[in-house]
């Protein structure tokens, strides 16, 4: 809610020079936003994330708690959400595991909520406080059960603190959790940070329902809804459910109903979901193209433009939404080329991806081990993929 | 002639009656009370948000109690809770789910919430059983009961959760049984009305998949046995350890006035946000 103490909180905050960690511009983003509360539980590299929100949040009036695990901090968020409030927590990958039965049930549910994932180098505690991009398919398909998913990969402190905004509204437009997938890289980086005027800040909100409307269906892909506390006696369940909330578990086609509806919510709205950044290179005759996302991209896009300046045309595609996968993009994008190489902190997850979605060869540039790519060892890649 | 309309019929989403409960079983009991209580509150259930997880006993709110419902995943619902509770402090947030969900795989969620002292009212139905998945072995079980996940017999002490649960910080705490219907009634009223971290654990009967286990096949010989292992809580403290291995120790466990968390949370937001208009008014 963007009330008195907001306003006031913002207007100080703007007009400063700020130099952020990415998890401080994610935090900073967030209150922008306007999330009114804020559950999680610590741990490397989200922390700072945490940290800043129970520092900052309550000045603009917004409530934070640490809770017993992560399991709690999403019960309580998607608790939360059903009062009309806007909400969120952060974690790594070790608590997003913990997280994704309920991410579920926010998705079954049609809840808004921003799950913050600052991706550590696993499985398990791995190497606890490296980067990685090792959750890529995790958020994907984490959860169990067919489900379509949003994610954003920021590749600096600005876009830490530029995509909460589209988090939190894509989050009440389409009613379902949105996940903001960046890496220990981008959560520790820091950089400066521009905030807007608060005034000209525009948030989008849910659209409510009339009394007496279905919550959970009816003829648009996202329904209208009501909150607690309004007298609709609202039924939330997690189980298969008709358009007005009451359970139905038996009848087939009440279940493939609302599943391709949840589906269909975001894949049909993928145009206006989905962005991405491209350079294509003056030339217009490369063979060659590089995709990447998150930290990995700014080395990625480092090596380019010294093949560029090399006099190699090399194309570069930035995936800004990682989910849903921008295959129209990856497509054209990939028309005119022979390779694409995808450097990614992890054992190419997009990369597969890729392949599915462009007519030529595609090229996997992993690294694990905690260390991002170098510009160099992109750039040998590419070199290598042109002999 | 149409039949008579129960009194109560409008706490219940009358719509999808008749329920679902097994004959015998105890939960239709802890609706009913749960309705009385309110009524004579004269709580109103649009004030209300009951939360619950996954099992029988998480069906007594949802669907079947009519008021704004939040039916979470297995374990979860106090969790959940606590985010409703700290948005809308006005609302009445009382969680109903059975002993598996709340002190099995939930129970770290219900100590915390103790030790929070959160305001909100946990109705702990405690049927020494899985109910839902067909009678497997609970952490309330007690020892040498035949379950299907023990069948030779279970080995490990039940847990006594009402204790743990006032050892934790709660406000009030008490234990009765589908028995004690009116004592279960005023302690629901206590409940909802005391600020605070509120528990009962209500010992109820699973006819179908733990009474005939245990060679009591209907849900009337299953309540006398409840019956006649419950013990005051006065009594029970002059009874040995030994004495009280197999009763059912019935009566408050504690009533106090403590800090309440989410008063306190609002509390300290609002100082920040009054230091901060402070400092920064020009
Ligand atoms: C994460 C998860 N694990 C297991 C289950 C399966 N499950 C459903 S109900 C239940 C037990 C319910 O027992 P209890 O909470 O005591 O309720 P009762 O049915 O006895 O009333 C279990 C294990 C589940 N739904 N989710």
């Amino acid at each position: 809610m963007i009330d008195k103490s907001r306003i006031q909180y913002l207007e100080q905050l703007w007009s400063r020079t700020h130099f952020l960690l990415g998890d401080e511009a994610c935090a900073y983003g967030a209150i922008y936003a306007g999330c009114d509360f804020f559950a999680g539980y610590p741990i490397t590299p989200a922390s700072e994330v945490a940290e800043l929100l129970a520092a900052e949040l309550p000045k603009a009036g917004g409530l934070c708690v640490q809770m017993e695990d992560e399991l709690a901090s999403i019960g309580a968020i998607i608790g939360a959400s059903w009062t009309g409030a806007r909400v969120m927590t952060a974690t790594s990958g070790p608590g997003f595991s913990l997280m994704q039965e309920n991410i579920g049930y926010a998705i079954m549910t049609e809840t808004p909520c921003v799950i913050v994932d600052v991706q550590r180098s696993g499985p398990s505690t791995g190497q606890a406080t490296k980067p990685a991009q090792g959750d890529v398919m995790q958020a994907r398909w984490g959860t169990h059960g067919d489900h379509e998913i949003m994610a954003f990969a920021p590749s600096s402190a600005q876009e830490c603190f530029d995509l909460m905004f589209d988090c939190f509204d894509l989050a009440d437009i389409y009613r379902t959790p949105v996940i903001m997938l960046m890496d220990g890289e981008i959560g520790h980086i820091r950089e400066s940070v521009t905030m807007l005027e608060p005034s000209t800040v525009k948030r989008a909100s849910r659209k409510k329902a009339e009394p007496g409307e279905d919550l959970f269906g009816g003829p648009e892909l996202v329904p209208g809804v009501m909150h607690y506390g309004e007298g609709a006696s609202i039924h939330v369940t997690g189980s298969t459910h008709l358009p007005n909330g009451m359970r139905d578990v038996t009848t087939p086609r009440v279940h493939d109903e609302l599943v391709r509806r949840l589906y269909r919510k975001i894949d049909e709205n993928r145009e206006k979901i989905i962005r991405v950044e491209t350079d294509i290179s003056t030339g217009g005759n490369a063979r060659i193209g590089v995709i990447s996302y998150g930290a990995t991209a700014r080395p990625a896009y480092g090596a380019v433009k010294a093949a560029r300046a090399e006099g190699r045309d090399v194309d570069f595609l930035r995936l800004i939404t990682v989910w849903p996968f921008a295959r129209e993009q990856v497509t054209d994008f990939a028309r005119n080329l022979d390779f694409i190489l995808v450097p990614e902190m992890n054992l190419g997850q997009i990369s597969r991806e890729i392949q599915r979605f462009a007519d030529c060869e595609v090229i996997s540039v992993s690294k694990i081990g905690g260390v991002p790519h170098s510009i160099d060892e992109i750039y040998q890649a590419i070199m290598e993929a042109m002999r | 002639m149409t039949e008579p309309r129960h009194r109560l019929m409008g706490y219940v989403r009358e719509e999808i009656m008749p329920h679902r409960f097994c004959a015998g079983c105890g939960c239709g009991t802890v609706l009913n009370v749960f309705v009385n209580a309110v009524d004579e509150l004269a709580m109103d259930p649009t004030r209300m948000v009951c939360v619950s997880g996954i099992g029988c006993s998480a069906w007594i709110p949802s669907p079947y109690f009519r008021s704004d419902t939040l039916h979470t995943t297995h374990g979860r619902p106090i969790a959940y809770a606590t985010g409703v509770k700290i948005m809308r402090p006005d609302l009445n947030v009382v969680v109903i789910a059975g002993d598996g969900d709340i002190a099995g795989i939930g129970g770290n969620h219900l100590i915390h919430a103790a030790r929070r002292n959160i305001d909100l009212s946990v109705l702990m139905v405690n049927n020494m059983i899985y109910g839902m998945t067909g009678g497997q072995v609970a952490p309330t079980t007690p020892l040498g009961v035949k379950t299907s996940t023990t069948p030779h017999r279970n080995i490990e002490p039940p847990f006594k959760v009402a204790e743990v649960v006032a050892a934790a910080g709660a406000s009030y705490v008490a234990r009765w049984t589908t028995y004690h219907v009116f004592q279960l009634k005023k302690a629901m009223q206590r409940a909802m009305t005391k600020k605070g971290f509120s528990f009962i654990e209500i010992v109820s009967q699973c006819p179908e998949n733990y009474g005939r286990r245990i060679g009591l096949k209907t849900g009337a010989e299953l309540l006398r046995k409840i019956k006649e292992q419950s013990v005051r809580v006065k009594k029970a403290q002059e009874m040995s350890e030994e004495e009280l291995q197999h009763k059912i120790v019935v009566g408050e466990l504690c009533d106090l006035d403590r800090p309440e968390f989410v008063t306190q949370l609002h509390e300290v937001t609002k100082e920040q946000v009054e230091s901060f208009s402070l400092e920064n008014a020009s």
